[in-house]
């Protein structure tokens, strides 16, 4: 659960402005975006996710830099994309 | 160095390695806590004690929230998910945590429903699917994870969902690394401030550790090189005679945290007079709790729970592991009663545990091979 991983944004959820799509790892989820500053993130930027929540802005050749780390952790992060794979996150 | 090809810049993590080196006062024995349970994970995955000197030992801290939950918390939650039509969701870390009376797992096992969650979002979607259940979410974490509770608990407010609750153990960094500081046991001399905490709370509230107790600290990203370089940085002020809050992960960690997550924290959250730390005792003003204007969602308030306090098993010595006094290879039941897949302590259930950490990666690096070969 301590792990953030980078994930890109997709879209903003048209209906709610607290929620977007996020590629992570080639999963796309629903991530709350809530605690980052409201219009401060758009398509096709990168943030750092912990528990279903983007917490930080991420440029984009730390967040890719950062998962090839990641990757590198094994278990500890497929772990916890496939987590994030089954989450039910949504409206 | 066998895994410098793994770093992403490995010609700097040589680099870093030589200049550590030559900052080191020959004779002088430097030690600094690593506070944070990804920095541990780290630290052993990539062998980074094989980087420094000898004289420079890094000592695990007490920054992983699952290894901090006492057994009473563990069994309190057992009572509750045991309780009529309740639903227990968990981070999946949790499950095999010990209490007095044995896990997630061993409750769920004996007939309790719960459930491993990602976030406690999903926690809340399976309230609005189980309207006649009462759906209860074990909130653990340090300040990285109370926000992402906290707007939960407001989104819960805001729909009128009202079969969903919090049983509240977030818990606050500053009062366990003032604890340590405070503790007679452990001479430091430096901090390897937590990285993902410090996205929120920002770096100021470390400032008493430089200005109380002289010791300098420096906030560092989760990467090998991060850590290297933040090791060169504490390295660097000692050389100067410094003691400050520097901050190295400045691609992730606002200065000032993120405001509004802290907003989210105290809006539904405020301080306990104090808790109990698995290992380190009661701490005050340590943890969180829901504010009563939120009571229709805090676990505490709708169910009666023991609130035992349960002894740590007297074999367990995962109250030194946390405060750094012991490394996790001399408690005397590491990697022989206690192993990843029967853990009797915290340290050797969470993956960020320093006993699991080691467990799984830092046996197998040279420098502790030496060690074991001439004590």
């Amino acid at each position: 659960m301590c792990l953030g991983i980078p994930g890109q944004i997709v879209a903003i959820d048209p209906d709610n402005d607290d929620f977007a799509t996020v590629e992570v790892s080639g999963v796309m989820r629903r991530v709350n975006i809530a605690l980052l500053e409201k219009g401060s993130v758009g398509p096709g930027e990168w943030v750092l996710i912990h528990v279903g929540f983007a917490m930080a802005r991420m440029d984009e050749d730390e967040a890719k830099a950062s998962l090839t780390f990641l990757e590198s952790l094994g278990t500890a992060f497929t772990d916890e994309v496939e987590a994030l794979r089954q989450s039910g996150i949504e409206d | 160095m066998r895994f410098v090809d793994e770093f992403r810049d490995p010609e700097m993590a040589r680099a870093l390695a030589g200049r550590i080196a030559g900052l080191c006062e020959p004779g002088r024995h430097y030690k600094f806590m690593e506070v944070c349970g990804g920095h541990t994970h780290t630290i052993y995955k990539h062998g980074l004690e094989d980087y420094l000197p000898a004289n420079v030992t890094l000592v695990h801290g007490p920054g992983c929230p699952v290894c901090v939950i006492p057994m009473g918390r563990v069994d309190d939650a057992i009572h509750i998910a045991e309780q009529p039509d309740v639903i227990l969701t968990s981070f999946g870390d949790m499950m095999r945590v010990p209490g007095g009376g044995g896990s997630f797992f061993d409750s769920s096992a004996r007939g309790a429903d719960i459930r491993m969650v990602y976030s406690p979002l999903d926690a809340l979607k399976i309230a609005r699917q189980n309207p006649g259940k009462r759906v209860v979410f074990m909130a653990i974490g340090f300040e990285t994870t109370a926000p992402s509770t906290a707007l939960t608990v407001l989104r819960a407010a805001a729909e009128g969902i009202r079969n969903f609750s919090i049983f509240c153990n977030h818990v606050t960094i500053i009062p366990a690394i003032k604890a340590i500081l405070d503790s007679p046991d452990l001479r430091l001399d430096g901090f390897i401030g937590p990285g993902h905490v410090s996205t929120v709370i920002g770096c100021r509230p470390y400032a008493f550790i430089t200005r109380d107790f002289d010791k300098p600290l420096v906030v560092a990203g989760f990467e090998p090189l991060d850590i290297l370089q933040s090791i060169y940085m504490l390295l660097t002020q000692l050389a100067q005679g410094r003691a400050e809050v520097e901050n190295q992960y400045t691609r992730a960690v606002p200065w000032d945290g993120n405001a509004r997550a802290l907003e989210a924290i105290n809006e539904v959250m405020e301080l306990r007079p104090y808790f109990e730390w698995r290992g380190l005792g009661f701490i005050s003003h340590s943890a969180l709790k829901v504010r009563p204007g939120y009571a229709a969602y805090d676990a505490e308030a709708i169910f009666a729970t023991p609130g035992v306090r349960v002894a740590d098993p007297k074999a367990c010595q995962c109250g030194e592991v946390l405060k750094g006094v012991l490394k996790p290879w001399e408690c005397k039941v590491f990697g022989t009663a206690c192993t990843p897949e029967t853990p009797i302590g915290t340290c050797m259930v969470s993956s960020e545990g320093a006993c699991a950490a080691y467990y799984n990666f830092g046996r197998f690096t040279r420098a502790r091979v030496r060690e074991a070969a001439h004590p």
